[in-house]
């Protein structure tokens, strides 16, 4: 789960990371009231989970109560590349003598954390990593150990840092790796991490995406979704269990497992199908989540047709035959489907179709021939 | 010769006491798997269909000498059942557990690397050896033994692909689920040096899919390393970037990690990439005849 900017910073906060003061406004009045409370000049910024906000005109300084309401107004319901604003976060403009970069994402490669520091920030790292990629000081911490002060010792002098900033940069980033870990997130991103006049350091953006796993052990973050931020369809593919990603075509897709979905993609895009969708039901799917996943893909207006494409293994044939049947019962769906059935209990799932005989569902016996049924059936043919 | 389970392969299931822990240790059990013992801790004592339950791992080790673990618990209890696992000096560890926190996996994984542990997952559908035995959720009856080793990311699309070679009329050595996390105990490096070791098998299948760069340095360890021909197959070509794709490392995002810059890579190193399952079948039958 990604964080807005002011989320991450109070988390940041929680753990002693020093960041600007701030409020959150979900409206002009309330953006003008933070303003007045934390003093001029500030800065009004969109609260979007999408990087460039400041060139698409989504961050401005406002330097009385006018230009607040002002920028305010022009900021909420902005779109920022296909995000629209429905926050924003009002903070003291801060003093930048300096402007660094540091993150910690966790390299899959090394299986360790990575952290990274360059003073080369404010800008878009992966350029810099392109142009000057000895502007970029990394190291990875050995999880067991954790973050120990050569690190940061180590760090600070490979990037540059002047020699008064080595201890609190040091001391910043220990803060960092402290929050990346009792906070199990699988990125902590800080750019630009500021030097102020009087040689202070602070965090003046913050981007944090937290493990979704480990949310049963963090209820307060569990709490930071904004489900009205999400895809109407996704969210409701959420709240049911089912791991949904809209797509632009017209063909729905169901399979048991994330890597024989995608591989189900692959395929009918190969016989000259568009899929609307991915979407998979969990290991071990029961009748009730295949009744959500069709409600959840026939709720895109698109889908002409469907096709499900199950190789049981924990997930059993004749559990997901119910459900469909099930679902036939409960919503009955008007566009035709086709049904791959393979795997764990796969003779009795077929029975139970066949005895139900539904209306408008195809059967295939291979992948291959379920794809090309279900492109030829989206197309309006016949298979 | 398989690798990994085989019929000296004694297994102690971590959650035998739960409803799908029961379903899937007793099927590997009729298929011939020596499955010695469950660990649920409270329940010791019990049985689950003659198959006797104890307590903690070490007691279950002491008891029936298992050597291989199997672990289903839900996920906040997954980590910590692995490294009790290899605490108890358990050799293998298959954690088929889906939904572990990342931290958890990346402790797990860089203690266990300093043991003589080898985990398998988590979050894998498990090791079927084909007339030997079998570890985990892979319906057992689509494969028959034979020589092509397979090494897989994904559970479903390893019997996807699993079932395409066996309808071309190949068996399998092995088939290895590595798992879709961020952080899989064991890669497809690590299994494919296995199968480079082990005589019976003639051709390597490996799996892959998007996000991550788990497929590139197979690519660089094959030109190395391996003597044997290697078939790979890459799910996601048509995954948009920036979107996870159901497993948690599936993602695809700049340019790296795409299904095309992988399949190039592994060309560029001697590899054939099949585009669908069915392509992966007849590359096989190429290489290997029918």
């Amino acid at each position: 789960m990604d964080l807005l900017e002011y989320q991450g910073k109070q988390l940041f906060a929680r753990h002693g990371i020093p960041v600007p003061e701030g409020q959150p406004a979900r409206t002009v009045d309330e953006a003008v009231a933070a303003a007045k409370e934390i003093g001029f000049p500030c800065a009004v910024k969109a609260q979007v989970k999408i990087g460039g906000r400041g060139k698409a005109g989504g961050i401005k300084i406002a330097n009385n109560e006018d230009e607040a309401r002002e920028h305010a107004n022009a900021i909420l319901g902005m779109d920022i590349k296909g995000f629209t604003v429905h926050e924003l976060w009002i903070e003291g403009a801060s003093q930048i003598e300096a402007e660094y970069y540091t993150s910690i994402v966790f390299d899959r490669g090394a299986k360790a954390p990575l952290f990274m520091l360059s003073t080369k920030g404010g800008m878009d790292i992966e350029e810099v990593a392109e142009s000057d990629p000895k502007a970029i000081a990394s190291l990875h911490v050995d999880p067991l150990i954790g973050f120990q002060d050569f690190h940061g010792r180590r760090l600070a002098f490979e990037a540059g840092v002047d020699a008064d900033l080595v201890r609190p940069i040091g001391a910043f980033l220990h803060k960092l790796y402290a929050t990346f870990v009792a906070e199990e997130a699988t990125l902590v991103e800080v750019n630009p991490l500021i030097v102020t006049p009087e040689r202070d350091v602070k965090a003046l953006d913050a981007k944090v995406t937290l493990d979704d796993s480990a949310l049963f052990r963090h209820p307060d973050n569990a709490q930071l979704r904004d489900p009205s931020a999400e895809d109407p369809q996704e969210q409701m593919a959420k709240e049911r269990g089912l791991t949904y990603v809209k797509l632009d075509g017209d063909i729905g897709i169901l399979g048991n497992g994330a890597g024989l979905v995608m591989s189900t993609l692959d395929v009918v895009a190969q016989f000259g199908g568009k899929p609307a969708n991915f979407l998979y039901a969990g290991g071990g799917s029961k009748a009730e989540a295949i009744t959500s996943a069709v409600e959840v893909i026939l709720s895109n207006e698109s889908v002409k047709a469907v096709l499900f494409n199950i190789f049981g293994g924990i997930t059993r044939c004749d559990e997901v035959a119910n459900g469909l049947v099930e679902a036939f019962n409960q919503i009955n769906p008007q566009v035709p489907f086709v049904v791959r059935l393979d795997g764990t209990n796969d003779v009795e799932g077929r029975k139970i179709l066949a005895e139900a005989s539904l209306p408008n569902v195809h059967t295939a016996s291979t992948m291959d021939e379920a794809a090309q049924k279900v492109v030829e059936l989206a197309k309006g043919g016949s298979a | 010769m398989a690798v990994l389970v085989d019929k000296d392969t004694k297994l102690v299931v971590s959650g035998i006491t739960g409803r799908e822990g029961t379903f899937h240790a007793m099927n590997n059990k009729r298929y011939g798997t020596q499955v010695v013992a469950g660990v649920t801790p409270g329940k010791g004592g019990q049985d689950v269909e003659g198959v006797p339950v104890f307590d903690t791992f070490h007691e279950a080790v002491d008891k029936t000498g298992a050597n291989t673990a199997m672990v289903f618990v839900p996920p906040r209890f997954a980590a910590d059942s692995i490294l009790e696992a290899q605490d108890a000096g358990i050799a293998l560890v298959i954690a088929i557990t889906e939904g572990i926190p990342a931290h958890d996996e990346l402790r797990v994984y860089n203690h266990l690397k300093n043991t003589g542990t080898r985990l398998v997952g988590p979050n894998c559908p498990g090791i079927l050896s084909p007339g030997k035995a079998n570890v985990g959720i892979i319906p057992a009856s689509f494969f028959k033994e034979g020589n092509v080793g397979v090494v897989s990311r994904s559970g479903t699309l390893t019997y996807q692909i699993g079932n395409t070679l066996a309808q071309q009329g190949f068996g399998n050595s092995s088939i290895v689920g590595i798992g879709g996390d961020p952080v899989p105990g064991s890669s497809f490096v690590d299994v494919i040096e296995l199968f480079e070791a082990d005589p019976e098998t003639e051709l390597i299948v490996m799996a892959g899919e998007i996000g991550g760069d788990a497929e590139e340095r197979a690519a660089e360890y094959i030109k190395a390393n391996v003597s044997k021909p290697v078939v790979a197959y890459i799910a996601g070509f048509t995954a948009p970037p920036g979107k996870t794709m159901g497993h948690a490392g599936a993602i695809v995002s700049g340019s790296k990690g795409t299904a095309a810059a992988k399949a190039e890579t592994l060309e560029a190193n001697g590899v054939r990439v099949g585009r669908t399952p069915t392509q992966v079948a007849e590359i096989a039958m190429e290489i290997l005849g029918a």
